[in-house]
């Protein structure tokens, strides 16, 4: 049986090391339990709120007829921008062969199968009908970037899935006889979705050019879910929205909050599952400087979005952008600007700062920042429309996000913990044949970072 | 000729002229009886015909759609109420050979607000629910303040139907921008991307939403209205399709507005209801439409307010409270 992996005395032996590692995670334990029960809890308490949202109607939110994409929309545009992180890391990554993304690789799929699935379901708490939901496949019409988005957003997710999915089934057929007091339904999913794996080279073959085309075919999908998210904005005639950059400026947005995403998931999966030998301080390093230059990346692009408006000054933009700099919106935006990229990026050009811990701290700024950063694109902008707002109440001038909407946020953000939670704990988060892949003794980390680049 | 014979040719045209008086009596008499026989039988014929042409008992003669005249039992008559398919489907169609077109003359605006009250009592709406509103105006400092009445712009490049994902709102042959709420999906990209805020939603159930709950919905009055759906002014489709003004232009006591068909090139003023040349009122006053710059090609046309017929003053300010469910 030669062409069979993972057959020799050494072979076996390397592989019962890393599977012992990796799969002392997956199992339902009492932390397990406890963290879900909590994270279920709040599910439900603020699904809650979505219930009395749909018995009310949308005027239980703060939105009105000004300010009519709020809350929702700025969640669902952060869900959108932090799956993107999936592509960046596998594909245009791995693509062009840094080992050092091997490990984490599988994390960044489950970010991404995460947000993406969660940004179809949010998008549905801000509908008006959401029972008429059908409609949009029975009636839908092409011209609308509505229709645009849900066919890529869906197939960003499924090829998301399957990119997940491939490289686990090596994993599941080497996990499934060492799941000892786990229990029964789990070892049966792992039999069956390991559909017999028997780790022959001619299925290694297969597999890794499957995940080949998928990791091209995924590239434009990820571009275009974002693209086509700016699209939701920039097609409209207003100021603010109305901008020829906003498709790169996500694009390049996505990739610093999903790598914070990213970086945040890999600080405690290596705290809780014990994982320092996989997830070591070079692969930390190594992705800290992957999150300063998209930062600088997206600070170019903020420049062009926010100066070159803000030197002509045309009539609506002066009005934004004083709203902005200076007006209500001016703590939000300065906070975001200078907590969220310009001093956590500064500091992150320090290799002392790329460490675990601060790097958690850095990488949560971001992500906070990244979140009001969507707030802030699509709220404003609506605030000063062409005509004037007259002759309707107060609260209709100026959006303020209700108790209830809030709720139905932040189920939407538990129910990614949820997804995330799932994945990584019931099925190996560190990819164990390809760990074994290595040639022994060789460290995955060092081989790299010899290269000055990444 | 001789004397005698004279004579006796005189006796025998005596003769003659007696029994041709008599012939000439008797034809009379026989053309006079003949006329009468002749007209009499006319009358009975004519009378026969009418007798025949009267409605038989208990049928009616009703004329279709498609112009027919047709006779039906008075005992199959229905009164004919449009159900919801005829209305959608008439509604989606509009009406035929019209390019309906408002022009809104500023100069005559005192802020009366009629045609928001007229509006909103048609269209079952709140007082601050607008489809159109009364707005004041000022370019610039130096520039003098003014109302303008701004309804739905019904643009012939509506960037509100464009974006719309499920063809509920949907622009119609005569030029009227409609919204379907039984189409509405809620999602309000047509109000983020409409540059005149001429779109309203229903946050909360709608004012009458109770009362109107048996009425059959008809999208050229957009009643009844539903909650979680876009409403928009509809340039009063329901009104149109009845040869009448709008209610916002027949409302006016100013005489602001000017509504009709470009196709006729003829507006009427809802206040005095003269009709005057559309092509005309647009030269001689300087007409414009509302952001040009942005291609939308609005179907509603304004007259700068120049020799204003009123002094603007800035009224109370109204408060709007919102109903809370």
């Amino acid at each position: 049986m030669d062409d069979t992996r993972f057959n020799t005395p050494g072979e076996q032996r390397k592989i019962d090391s890393i599977a012992a590692d990796i799969l002392r995670n997956v199992r339902i334990n009492r932390s397990f339990i406890l963290w879900m029960g909590f994270l279920a809890t709040l599910l439900a308490l603020c699904l809650f709120a979505y219930v009395i949202q749909l018995r009310q109607g949308l005027g239980v939110t703060g939105l009105r007829d000004y300010t009519s994409w709020g809350m929702y929309i700025a969640n669902f545009v952060f869900f959108v921008a932090t799956s993107l992180v999936g592509m960046l890391i596998s594909s245009v990554l791995g693509l062009i062969g840094y080992q050092w993304v091997k490990p984490i690789a599988r994390i960044a799929e489950i970010i991404a199968i995460a947000f993406a699935a969660v940004a179809g379901l949010v998008i549905i708490s801000d509908m008006g009908r959401p029972d008429r939901l059908p409609y949009v496949f029975m009636y839908g019409r092409v011209q609308s970037p509505i229709l645009w988005d849900v066919t890529v957003v869906t197939t960003y997710f499924v090829l998301s899935l399957l990119l997940w999915f491939f490289p686990l089934i090596p994993d599941l057929a080497i996990a499934k006889s060492r799941l000892e007091g786990r229990p029964a339904f789990l070892v049966k999913a792992y039999e069956i979705l390991s559909f017999r794996w028997e780790h022959h080279e001619m299925q290694y073959r297969i597999m890794k050019q499957a995940i080949r085309i998928l990791l091209i075919l995924i590239i434009p999908t990820a571009f275009a879910i974002h693209t086509v998210t700016s699209w939701l904005f920039a097609v409209t005639p207003r100021t603010g929205w109305d901008s020829t950059i906003f498709g790169p400026y996500f694009i390049s947005g996505a990739f610093v909050s999903g790598t914070a995403a990213v970086i945040i998931a890999m600080y405690f999966f290596r705290r809780s599952y014990r994982l320092e030998k996989y997830l070591t301080d070079e692969t930390f390093e190594k992705i800290g400087r992957v999150l300063v230059l998209v930062s600088i990346v997206y600070f170019y692009f903020n420049l062009n979005e926010f100066l070159v408006p803000g030197y002509k000054l045309k009539t609506g933009d002066a009005i934004h952008l004083r709203e902005l700099f200076t007006g209500h919106y001016a703590p939000l935006f300065w906070g975001i600007q200078l907590l969220g990229l310009i001093i956590p990026v500064t500091l992150l050009l320090f290799k002392r700062i790329r460490r675990p811990l601060p790097m958690l701290v850095i990488s949560l700024l971001v992500l906070i920042g990244a979140w009001f950063k969507r707030f802030i694109i699509v709220v404003p902008p609506q605030a000063h429309p062409n005509l004037p707002i007259q002759n309707v109440p107060v609260e209709w001038v100026i959006y303020k996000p209700t108790l209830i909407e809030t709720a139905v946020t932040v189920a939407s953000i538990v129910l990614v913990l949820i997804i995330i939670t799932i994945l990584s704990k019931l099925f190996p988060v560190i990819p164990i044949w390809e760990m074994a892949e290595e040639e022994p003794g060789k460290d995955i980390n060092h081989e790299n970072s010899k290269n000055p680049g990444l | 000729m001789s004397k005698e014979n004279h004579e006796e040719e005189k006796g025998k045209a005596d003769l003659d002229k007696v029994i041709d008086n008599s012939r000439r009596d008797f034809i009379r008499k026989v053309t006079l009886a003949g006329a009468v026989t002749v007209t009499g039988g006319a009358a009975i014929y004519s009378g026969h015909r009418f007798e025949k042409a009267k409605h038989r008992e208990g049928m009616v003669r009703v004329l279709t759609e498609d112009n027919r005249l047709v006779e039906i039992p008075v005992e199959q008559m229905r009164d004919f109420k449009p159900d919801l398919k005829m209305l959608q489907s008439r509604g989606r169609e509009g009406i035929s050979g019209r390019r309906w077109v408002m022009v809104i003359d500023l100069s005559k605006c005192r802020n009366a607000r009629k045609c928001v009250e007229a509006c909103q009592s048609a269209h079952h709406l709140r007082p601050y629910e607008y489809h159109i509103n009364t707005l004041v105006m000022q370019e610039s400092v130096n520039t003098p303040a003014y109302y303008m009445p701004k309804p739905c712009q019904h643009c012939d490049n509506p960037p509100c139907v464009s974006v719309c994902p499920v063809d509920a709102t949907y622009k119609r042959q005569d030029g009227i921008v409609l919204i379907d709420n039984e189409r509405c999906i809620g999602c309000r990209f047509c109000m983020a991307a409409c540059p005149y805020s001429a779109r309203m939603f229903h946050w909360q159930e709608p004012q009458q939403a109770e009362a109107d709950t048996d009425q059959e919905y008809n999208v050229e009055l957009n009643v009844p209205q539903k909650k979680g759906t876009i409403s928009k002014c509809l340039f009063s489709a329901d009104r149109l399709r009845e040869g009448m003004l709008p209610y916002c232009v027949s409302a006016c006591p100013n005489g602001v507005f000017y509504f009709g068909d470009e196709n006729e090139d003829a507006v009427t003023n809802g206040t005095t209801k003269e009709t005057v040349r559309l092509s005309e009122l647009l030269e001689k006053s300087g007409a414009y439409r509302l952001m040009p710059e942005l291609g939308t090609k609005p179907r509603v046309y304004y007259l700068p307010p120049k020799n204003r017929l009123f002094e603007f003053e800035e009224g109370e300010k109204r408060e709007y409270k919102e109903d809370k469910a």
